[in-house]
């Protein structure tokens, strides 16, 4: 898929954050719209999935330990096929199968997550369990920077260096902003690619907004054997919506109506612009 | 008396695992450093490609058996019962529990008989922790026999399970022909009319030592062996409640939240009934050896017996 393809496709991603949080008034729009192009990059080109059978055993897994940011884990999965796009507006309603944070029943999730430091342990596991087998497929974990402030984040990263899991693949959304504010400030998990190293990954630093970089990266990730790998990925909080990027105040904040219309109307304009190039 | 067979129930489980490992292709061993303790080393000898020492990091070693769950392995995932079900309370909650994985957790050297370790590695709140998670299975094995039971039927059962196992040797008890076990079924080990006694574990002992010393005195208890206690035989501790009245609960675990409460659960909606729990009365062991300290708390046959006799008054 070209990068034209994959930007359209973060664009949808992009507006189904928007309007699932604003649907369910609540959730956590930042993180997700920083993650937004690497959850697109993953489902749409990455990732040996199948919607129309998304528990195929030889598929690659994916755990969203940042669960939080559910909203864009579902829109790329509703982009992708896996359920109606129509159905991201239930998100966080009573009766839905859009739970607040990822759960195992929802079609494409591999694992329930939300409890920040478990997905990668599971991710881990998952691994471990296909080297065990003998499996080829990849495990993918995507964590926030600030949730890697939690212990065991690094029991399992201890884990899978010894283990040398070159099947697996964690990814850090460095946006650099959690709930109290900067990460550096509230307390420095810095230097993210240097923690990793010493517990034996091998890690590649891109610009989490590039496709061609997050091209590089995942390739990088899997020509790498004997260890596994960390994507440390510089993103920006809120990344495509104006008024949220870099604010820290919409980590965990709906838009209102009015914040909603606005954030869709730049989002539309840049479909109309991604069109646009299209047929250029 | 003559000579009682005594064996530990964690011996037990590494010599399950053992004789499991064939039949179950799938079975893998987790363990945090204490392969020895635990007694899965038995499982590490003979399958060592299926055994994983996750190192000292429990947290993370309960999220891992829940990843080789989703990749179709049986974990068996194995710990000192303070680190397993205390520490590693909220990983078993939210990556085992919530999405109801299919990872059993072997909890060994709980309750006070850890013994001379002390307090902090005597946990006696696990089966509480445990039995509030929905859709967790939680045992605890009175002997060899069943403990050995309880891993097969973890092992044939498709869902979490916590097997609660101890360090000290206890007597084999249900070494008979007719044994059968099931998830979820008690069982009544000797009938009576005047009380009965529900007992979990290597209390199940005492209190048919205590039965025997009622019996010399005219009082008939009956002793009912709760192995699961989730989910509760409900059926045979109304119906022995019934019968006599007055139900007593002994467990080597705190009455706040354990089989004792379960019962009273049970009874408080189906068949009011005066209960009295025996058990850590809301104290922390202490350092001792495990015999010594069965003793103090009241919690071997004598003690049960007095406990019943005071009761019954």
């Amino acid at each position: 898929m070209n990068n034209l393809e994959l930007q359209k496709h973060a664009n949808d991603v992009r507006k189904g954050i928007v309007t699932s949080v604003h649907s369910a008034k609540a959730g956590h729009p930042g993180g997700s719209l920083s993650a937004a192009d690497v959850f697109t990059y993953l489902y749409f080109e990455e990732m040996n999935i199948d919607p129309k059978n998304p528990d195929k055993e030889d598929r690659d897994r994916f755990v969203l330990s940042k669960g939080h940011t559910a909203p864009g884990l579902y829109a790329a999965l509703a982009n992708r096929g896996f359920f109606p796009v129509e159905d991201l507006k239930t998100l966080r309603k009573l009766g839905s199968y859009l739970q607040g944070h990822p759960s195992i029943h929802i079609p494409g999730v591999d694992m329930s997550s939300g409890s920040l430091g478990q997905g990668i342990s599971a991710a881990v596991g998952m691994a471990l369990g296909a080297k065990m087998s003998g499996k080829d497929f990849r495990v993918y974990t995507l964590l926030g920077d600030g949730e890697i402030q939690e212990g065991q984040v690094w029991e399992a990263a201890m884990l899978a260096g010894h283990r040398k899991l070159d099947n697996l693949c964690v990814i850090v959304d460095n946006n650099n902003l959690q709930i109290d504010g900067p990460i550096d400030q509230v307390c420095s998990p810095y230097p993210i690619d240097k923690k990793f190293e010493a517990f034996n990954f091998h890690v590649v630093n891109a610009d989490a907004h590039d496709f061609d970089a997050l091209r590089a990266a995942f390739k990088e990730a899997r020509d790498t054997k004997g260890m596994p790998t960390c994507l440390v990925l510089h993103s920006v909080k809120g990344k495509g919506v104006s008024f949220m990027e870099n604010n820290v105040g919409w980590h965990g904040k709906a838009p209102n109506d009015e914040e909603y219309a606005e954030a869709m109307a730049e989002l539309d304009k840049i479909e109309a612009e991604l069109e646009k190039a299209g047929e250029a | 008396m003559t000579d009682i067979k005594k064996i530990a129930t964690r011996e037990s489980y590494g010599n399950a695992l053992k004789e499991l490992g064939e039949e179950f292709p799938d079975l893998v061993v987790l363990d945090a450093d204490l392969a020895a303790a635990t007694k899965t080393g038995t499982f590490r000898k003979a399958y060592p490609d299926r055994h994983i020492d996750c190192g000292i990091a429990e947290c993370n070693m309960m999220g891992v058996a829940a990843g080789l769950s989703l990749v179709g392995k049986i974990p068996f995932v194995s710990s000192f019962a303070m680190f397993a079900a205390g520490r590693a309370f909220e990983q078993v909650r939210n990556s085992i529990g919530y999405p109801h994985l299919n990872v059993k957790i072997g909890a060994t050297h709980a309750g006070i008989t850890v013994g001379e370790d002390g307090a902090s590695h005597q946990c006696n709140e696990d089966i509480a922790l445990m039995r509030t998670i929905p859709g967790m299975v939680v045992m605890c094995p009175a002997d060899d026999v069943e403990a050995k039971a309880a891993v097969r039927a973890a092992l044939e059962h498709e869902g979490p399970v916590y097997i609660r196992f101890g360090r000290a040797a206890v007597p084999v008890i249900n070494d008979r022909p007719d044994y059968k076990f099931e998830i979820g079924k008690g069982a009544v080990l000797r009938e009576g009319s005047d009380v009965t006694v529900v007992a979990t574990g290597i209390c199940v002992d005492s209190a048919l030592g205590a039965a025997e010393l009622l019996a010399a005195e005219g009082v008939s208890a009956e002793v009912i062996n709760i192995c699961t206690i989730k989910p509760l035989d409900e059926d045979i501790i109304v119906n022995s409640a019934k019968k006599t009245g007055k139900v007593v609960t002994v467990e080597e675990h705190s009455v706040i939240g354990g089989l004792g409460s379960a019962v009273c659960d049970c009874l408080c909606a189906k068949l009011p009934t005066p209960v009295k729990k025996l058990g850590m009365q809301d104290v922390f062991g202490e350092s001792g050896s495990a015999s010594a300290l069965v003793q103090k708390y009241g919690l071997d046959a004598e003690g049960v017996y007095k406990s019943v006799r005071e009761f019954l008054k």
